[in-house]
């Protein structure tokens, strides 16, 4: 027996959740569903820190925030929806404080603004460092007042069910009980999060394994700019924990071995004692992380166990700054690395953060296969471009959110047929795989996590935050072997119940497709443009590739590389400019 | 190198009638936290043990387990702390356990929405509603639970009572109540004012000292109760139908 | 889905000391009714005007004990009452401390009240 809904969202992180409401404002008759691996508010928006940008300060401007974005993002970005996004950011971010968000505040009640990285202005709104926490737990706390919105919690979809170029719904595992459910729906919303658990080392929580980007994929939609992967400059080197960019905005600087603020050697600017915007430590994040590796090269970095390092100073914030502005960081070194950063330096390296690339999506977060949908992190509109700037990810969720929310709406209204009978044959066929799945690899030979730390170590040398023609290929070639080795991999468990083996090697599957697409897509693109860096094509190439890739998914796992040309409207391909 | 003993809870429904002890030797290091320990025997010495992890960075609230009796977040807790060993990892008491360390909170989940934990309030017309740092301050804390579910563990009361609203739910209401933009006390009166509610608590204290984000629900309870008996009082003195 | 429902050990009480303050103190209720209850009799001993009677009952070795161990309780009741007042009563601008102190004086100024009337008048 399958169910129906008129819309699923697969993902109840902060692009799910506001989607979902967006679905239900504009039209309240219909049923909409959110599907979710996780329960809504463990989802990975909740250990977003830093802040979330939109424009309200006086001496601010939406322009001003567009050519940030669109400079910081090398110029590969959607400047249509750009426009619409700095548009509409502040109205969802103020939509956030009318449902309680906790917003950090000024003495005198409003809402307090700070500098982040890459931005001319102080626009990012804050919840002191624990934003993504405060966001999530608004945005779900008010999604409870609203009743209809149905909600399957600790359930994984595995596949999206396409007839006749359309979608029709997904099928997905209650992971309590180990029921397998085709889910009927007339527009599928993907807003599964990122995959930045494709590497090594990165901030993403276990759960960011590019579920959706597969899933997608391998429906037929294409994905969009996957070699651009943004490392964040400070992750703590063990866990990958991320120090927040809100750490630099508030004053903190960067030291190499000698205790020399590095940056100033990298054409970022010149060393001052207060923050300079667009300068210096308040550099895009690309560019920070590419001047730790040549540090590195220097020999002028520290090592340690687990890998290089430079230093992170807040010391001379002082207690109260840092108490007061920077309290979840004090909480984390401590716990995580056992320092005081009020008394002493931070050890940070560069760590994977943040996806730019994902499923191609239109302004309205329509992708182009009817009926399928896609927002936040997962998606690429883009907006984001060769580099995220800090602080436009939750915004991006909130507004494209509700974009696609709506859009779906419009569109489930407009249908007039339903799903025919071989739906729910693939339904029946995809149940029949997974129980083949639990049962079978009982004489494998490989083990889930070995094939996954193969396959990251393979991403981090090969497609790392320098990369080239050769490392790229031996890349590709590696990623192929290790996806033969999948196919012999053993599950060990093969109970029904909270099975979370088989969720592993669903996850796996997942992300060796999302792994090949990064490879096939950074392998295309002979030039460097902010987060691909190619050694062997040091230039950016403005003549042959100012065009996003688009990559498609062949039956053997490998990947079709073709290009879409950018949109400009205002901001004609420049020289990214910072400190200068 | 050194290595530690877990002793690890295993529940499988269909095969055991009731849980077992399973012994693991893992890798002491100084960093490992005891979901890395708990992660390091999936991966490399038995992928059958479940439990839940998502953030291992304290804030998402999966990963509450029984650590040597107490409740406690395994990604932030660390095995050195325990050492020589054995370190004891059991699931979360007083929930059902679904599977080895994964318990069932849907009673909680149930509960949650019954405290309204939204804003209920008309917002300005335009731009924010206005609210100092010190209107912040009254419920800021109250703001911080990330739903690890520590406190139900801790709670005697949640254990005989499983009626009880439970301490990070009415902690919950208390943050929207105080929150200076919102007006919604009166309409969570009902629930919260309950038998169920904040009066089945008898200040046993331990769901404060065992939260790992310094919620103090206890405290939330407690304030609640005053303000619950005033507000009966009132109603006593002058029935509502007098009033305004 | 077959759950397992944790049951709860007999002594799970003892597990922890403040479980056991917590039972202690459930406990307390018993005896705050029996003092109701001697009140009570007192009361009605003074309006029958057997309070003589009363005073000889009350010095059986029993009772005597039961009254001590009813003031052990009573007292363990108040003083756990009293800790949770500043956390109760949330005054802004006044240190929680305050608030502790001050109940504790009420108490004392209340005591000497009574104290006045039952041994001097
Ligand atoms: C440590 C950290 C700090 C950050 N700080 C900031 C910041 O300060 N400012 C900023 O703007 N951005 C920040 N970001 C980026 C930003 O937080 C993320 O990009 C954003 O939260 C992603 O939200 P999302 O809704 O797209 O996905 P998520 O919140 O990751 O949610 C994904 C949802 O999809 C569900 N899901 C996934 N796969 C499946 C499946 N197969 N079946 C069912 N459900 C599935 C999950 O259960 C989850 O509910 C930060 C990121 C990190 C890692
Ligand atoms: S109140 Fe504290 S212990 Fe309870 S659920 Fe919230 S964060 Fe966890
Ligand atoms: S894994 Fe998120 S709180 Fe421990």
């Amino acid at each position: 027996m399958a169910q129906f809904h008129n819309v699923v969202i697969v993902g109840g992180g902060g692009a799910g959740l506001r989607a979902a409401v967006a679905v239900a404002e504009a039209n309240p008759l219909l049923s909409v569903a959110i599907v979710s691996k996780v329960y809504p508010m463990r989802s990975h928006t909740v250990s977003a820190e830093g802040g979330a940008a939109a424009v309200i300060a006086e001496d601010d401007s939406l322009d001003e925030h567009a050519y940030d974005t669109v400079s910081g993002g090398d110029w590969l970005v959607e400047q249509d929806a750009v426009e619409a996004f700095v548009q509409e950011a502040p109205r969802e971010l103020l939509r956030l404080e009318h449902q309680g968000c906790p917003w950090s505040r000024k003495p005198d009640g409003h809402i307090a603004v700070r500098a982040f990285g890459g931005m001319k202005k102080k626009r990012t709104w804050f919840a002191a460092d624990k934003t993504g926490f405060h966001l999530l737990h608004t945005l779900f706390q008010s999604a409870l007042s609203y009743p209809d919105i149905v909600r399957y919690d600790e359930w994984f979809v595995t596949k999206l069910l396409v007839d006749d170029g359309r979608v029709h719904g997904v099928v997905a595992i209650e992971l309590a009980t180990g029921r397998i459910e085709t889910i009927i729906a007339n527009a599928v919303i993907v807003c599964s999060g990122g995959c930045g658990r494709v590497f090594p080392f990165t901030t993403n929580a276990n759960i960011k394994t590019g579920d959706g980007m597969a899933l997608a994929y391998q429906a037929g939609a294409p994905l969009k700019d996957m070699e651009f992967v943004q490392y964040h400059p400070t992750g703590l080197p063990f866990t990958g924990i991320l120090i927040t960019e809100a750490t630099r905005a508030e004053g903190g600087w960067l030291l190499n071995k000698d205790g020399y603020r590095y940056l100033q050697d990298y054409d970022l600017g010149k060393p001052t004692p207060e923050p300079v915007l667009r300068s210096m430590e308040l550099g895009p994040r690309d560019r920070l992380s590419q001047a730790f590796m040549h540090e590195h090269a220097k020999g002028r970095t520290i090592e340690t166990p687990y890998g290089p390092i430079v230093h992170l100073d807040l010391r001379h914030l002082g207690a109260s700054v840092i108490d007061s502005k920077l309290p979840f960081v004090r909480e984390l070194c401590s716990k995580y690395q056992n320092i005081d950063p009020v008394k002493e330096l931070i050890p940070v390296r560069p760590v994977v953060h943040y996806m730019m690339g994902g499923i191609h999506t239109d302004i309205d977060g329509a992708t182009p296969l009817e009926g399928l949908y896609a927002a936040g992190e997962v998606a690429c509109v883009s907006i984001n471009g060769a580099n995220r700037l800090g602080s436009n990810s939750l915004p991006e969720l909130l507004v494209f959110g509700a974009r696609a929310g709506k859009a779906a709406a419009e569109y489930v209204q407009s249908l007039q047929t339903g799903p025919r009978s071989v739906v729910y044959k693939q339904g029946d066929d995809e149940e029949r795989r997974l129980r083949h799945e639990l049962g079978r690899h009982d004489d494998g030979t490989e083990r889930i996590a070995d094939i996954r730390t193969e396959m990251q170590s393979t991403m981090e040398e090969g497609a790392g935050i320098y990369r080239d023609g050769n490392s790229l290929e031996k890349a590709a070639v590696k990623l192929h072997e290790l996806r033969e080795r999948f196919e012999r991999a053993a599950i060990d468990d093969h109970s029904s119940t909270f099975n979370t083996e088989i969720v592993a090697m669903l996850e796996l599957s997942c992300m060796l497709d999302v792994a090949q697409s990064i490879v096939a897509c950074a392998l295309q693109r002979t030039e460097s443009r902010g987060a691909h860096q190619r050694t062997d094509h040091p230039m950016r190439d403005d003549e042959k590739f100012l065009a996003h890739s688009l990559v498609h998914r062949q039956p053997d796992g490998s990947g079709r590389v073709g290009y879409l040309p950018v949109t400009i409207t205002r901001w004609p391909p420049g020289e990214r400019v910072y400190g200068r | 190198m050194s290595t530690i003993t877990m002793e690890v809870t295993r529940y499988r429904p269909g095969e055991d009638s009731e849980p077992t002890v399973q012994s693991y030797e893992v890798p002491l290091r100084k960093e490992w936290a005891v979901l890395d320990g708990l992660n390091h025997i999936k991966d490399h010495l038995d992928g059958t043990l479940s439990y839940r992890w998502s953030c291992r960075m304290g804030i998402c609230g999966s990963c509450g387990m029984t650590v040597n009796g107490r409740p406690v977040l395994s990604c932030a807790s660390f095995l050195v702390d325990y050492a020589p060993g054995p370190v004891r990892v059991e699931p979360l008491r007083n929930f059902p356990v679904i599977r080895d360390l994964v318990v069932d909170i849907s009673d909680f989940m149930e509960k949650l929405p019954r405290v309204k934990p939204w804003l209920i309030a008309d917002p300005p017309e335009e731009g924010e509603f206005l609210q100092t740092p010190e209107e912040m301050d009254e419920y800021k804390k109250y703001s911080m639970c990330i739903n690890c579910m520590l406190c139900y563990s801790a709670c005697p009361v949640y254990a005989l009572e499983p009626e009880f609203l439970g301490p990070a739910a009415i902690a919950l209401g208390q943050r929207y109540n105080l929150d200076s933009r919102d007006h919604g006390a009166e309409d969570r009166r009902d629930v919260l004012a309950s038998a169920e509610g904040a009066w089945a608590c008898t200040f046993v204290g331990e769901c404060s000292t065992a939260c790992p984000k310094g919620v103090d629900p206890a405290g939330a309870i407690q304030r609640y109760k005053l303000t619950a008996a005033v507000a009966a009082m009132k109603d006593f003195l002058m029935p509502r139908g007098a009033r305004r | 889905m077959t759950a397992y429902r944790q049951h709860i050990p007999l002594f799970w009480w003892l597990r922890q000391w403040s479980y056991l303050v917590f039972v202690l103190r459930e406990l307390s209720s018993v005896f705050v009714a029996w003092f109701v209850v001697y009140l009570l009799m007192l009361v009605s001993a003074i309006g029958d005007g057997t309070y003589a009677d009363f005073q000889a009952w009350s010095g059986h070795g029993w009772v005597l004990v039961l009254n001590v161990v009813a003031l052990a309780f009573l007292l363990l009741h108040a003083v756990t009452w009293f800790a949770l007042a500043p956390r109760a009563m949330v005054v802004p601008h006044v240190p929680p401390w305050v608030v502790l102190v001050a109940h504790y004086l009420a108490w004392i100024v209340l005591s000497a009240g009574v104290a006045w009337v039952v041994l001097l008048r």
